[in-house]
């Protein structure tokens, strides 16, 4: 235990993966003072991944996907406030002010506040009905409201990204008629390959889903109830549930209006501090640097939120830290599992390798000339992990024998000495 | 109803009993020191490993092939290793030993 840490408080914004990891972590490196953690969300913080995934298909309690038990909380001191909103950061004289007026002082502050929906300025869009984002709990609970009220279930989905198509392959399974409509000329356009893109629209297809790329949505028309989607080309989808999966934008104006340094995200230094000492950001909210790839990112990530929190916390107990962790990320749609590992952005060379299997078994490795940035493997947990070593140790992989099947599938035979 | 052991990263032995759900739920409801279950229990982050007591293996069973390929990114990793999202819980289950494998 941390002595001098005794009569102080951390004040945490934010108690999703980001928050929560990092005030388990807080008492774990031996934070001896009061730990309060706040969020807008009345919800026992939960996994967000399963959202449009397991928990839209099942019927289970959100309780049962909850990140820590609520006895943990209590066992580590750990308050949470939930359904609370902090209106104002007063950094100068160190407290929150929540929005009924109530200030909490703070000795250290961390803002893990993360993103919100983006919701585009499409006519008719916020007097549609059944139009629901989905990053909380509650839309989960809306959307499957709406479909089990519905007689047709026609579904569709603006946005052909993760949210997007996780969505669609769930509300596909509880029986819904799904289109998706994605603006760009291939969905995934922003994070993968065209080999990956073409990969899933096919997967999509051939499990009865519409994904349609190139249709920009133009407008809504909603009567009683009924909503039309017309895209800029003309075509008309009728819905009786629509969700959009656009993008976010990073809560980050509480920070701002602190008079921190923000810009795509709050800036924050290796140790996950802002430019005000006893300040930090972690997680989707927080633009950082990344050793590896060396420059500056912001990730919507779970590994993101886990590992910052990890590193601020270690940096309040006095263990100078740094940041420097390879990303990584999952997804997964009907039977198929997608793990991605590294930042592809910037390659010029795509080596793709299928392994012999029934069930669609492949990688994608991504080269900037020789330097291998990043790894998307379908159902070959195999390639996840020997692409997660070959990234961090910067090893040399020859390209020829990646693509051959009959070289042996290991670093011994693939990494040039 | 099956009572699972746990043994966990403070060396510290629970016993807690359930009839339903993976083992990495149970033992993030207990609050099981050294399983986080990070990714929520899909096989994604290799954050719930336990060895399992040799005697128990039968009861368990081996790790699935991702599972096995997930264990590699960790340098704990033996013949008697699983990822305990992978676990379901069954009578089957009742009465075995599941230590944490040390980070």
């Amino acid at each position: 235990m941390l002595e001098h840490t005794q009569n102080q408080t951390c004040v945490v914004i934010g108690a999703s993966h980001a928050g929560v990891n990092f005030a388990f972590s807080l008492r774990k490196q031996g934070y001896a003072g009061n730990i309060t953690l706040i969020d807008i969300d009345p919800t026992l913080p939960y996994h967000r991944p399963p959202l449009s995934k397991a928990y839209l298909t099942s019927d289970n309690d959100i309780a049962s996907n909850a990140l820590k038990a609520a006895d943990s909380y209590i066992k580590e001191n750990i308050k949470l406030m939930l359904g609370t909103k902090v209106a104002k950061i007063d950094a100068e004289h160190k407290h929150v002010i929540m929005a009924d007026g109530t200030n909490i002082q703070f000795d250290q502050l961390v803002i893990a506040t993360g993103a919100r929906p983006f919701i585009p300025p499409i006519e008719g869009l916020t007097t549609a009905s059944n139009l629901y984002p989905l990053r909380t709990a509650a839309d989960v609970t809306k959307i499957k409201t709406a479909l089990k009220q519905s007689e047709h279930k026609r579904v569709v989905i603006i946005g052909g990204g993760y949210i997007g198509l996780e969505t669609a392959a769930s509300m596909q399974k509880l029986g819904a008629q799904v289109t998706v409509l994605e603006r760009e000329e291939r969905i995934l356009a922003r994070v993968t390959a065209p080999e990956m893109s073409s990969f899933f629209q096919q997967l999509h297809a051939d499990n009865g889903v519409n994904v349609l790329t190139s249709k920009n949505v133009a407008s809504i028309q909603t009567n009683n109830g009924h909503n039309q989607v017309i895209c800029a080309d003309g075509e008309q989808f009728d819905a009786d549930v629509i969700v959009v999966g656009v993008g976010i934008r990073v809560n980050s104006e509480i920070a701002a209006d602190a008079g921190l340094t923000e810009d795509n995200g709050i800036h924050v230094n290796e140790s996950a501090q802002t430019n005000v000492k006893n300040i930090y950001a972690i997680g989707d909210c927080a633009y950082h640097y990344n050793p590896h790839f060396a420059r500056f990112i912001r990730l919507e990530s779970v590994q993101n939120a886990l590992d910052q929190g990890k590193v601020a916390a270690a940096n309040i107990c006095g263990k100078d830290t740094q940041y420097d962790t390879i990303p990584w990320f999952w997804s997964d749609q009907y039977d198929i599992k997608l793990q991605m590992v590294g930042l592809s952005q910037g390659y010029n060379k795509i080596v793709k390798r299928t392994e012999p299997s029934d069930n669609h078994k492949f990688s994608v490795w991504y080269f900037k000339d020789d330097e291998l940035l990043a790894v998307d493997a379908v159902n070959n947990a195999k390639a996840y992990v020997l692409g997660t070593k070959f990234i961090k140790n910067r090893s040399k992989v020859d390209k020829q024998k990646l693509a051959d099947l009959t070289v042996d599938f290991k670093a011994d035979t693939l990494v040039i000495n | 109803m099956a009572k699972i052991t746990f043994i966990d990263s403070n060396k510290i032995e629970i016993t807690v009993e359930a009839d339903s759900g993976s083992v990495m739920e149970l033992a993030v409801q207990n609050g099981i020191s050294g399983i986080d279950g990070d990714c929520g229990g899909v096989c994604s982050c290799a954050t719930c490993h336990v060895h399992v007591a040799a005697e128990d293996m039968d009861k368990v069973g081996a790790a699935n092939e991702i599972e096995q390929d997930m264990l590699e990114l960790d340098d704990n990793v033996n013949e008697f290793s699983r990822l305990c999202c992978q676990i379901q819980i069954s009578e089957q289950l009742d009465g075995v030993t599941l230590t944490v494998a040390a980070e």
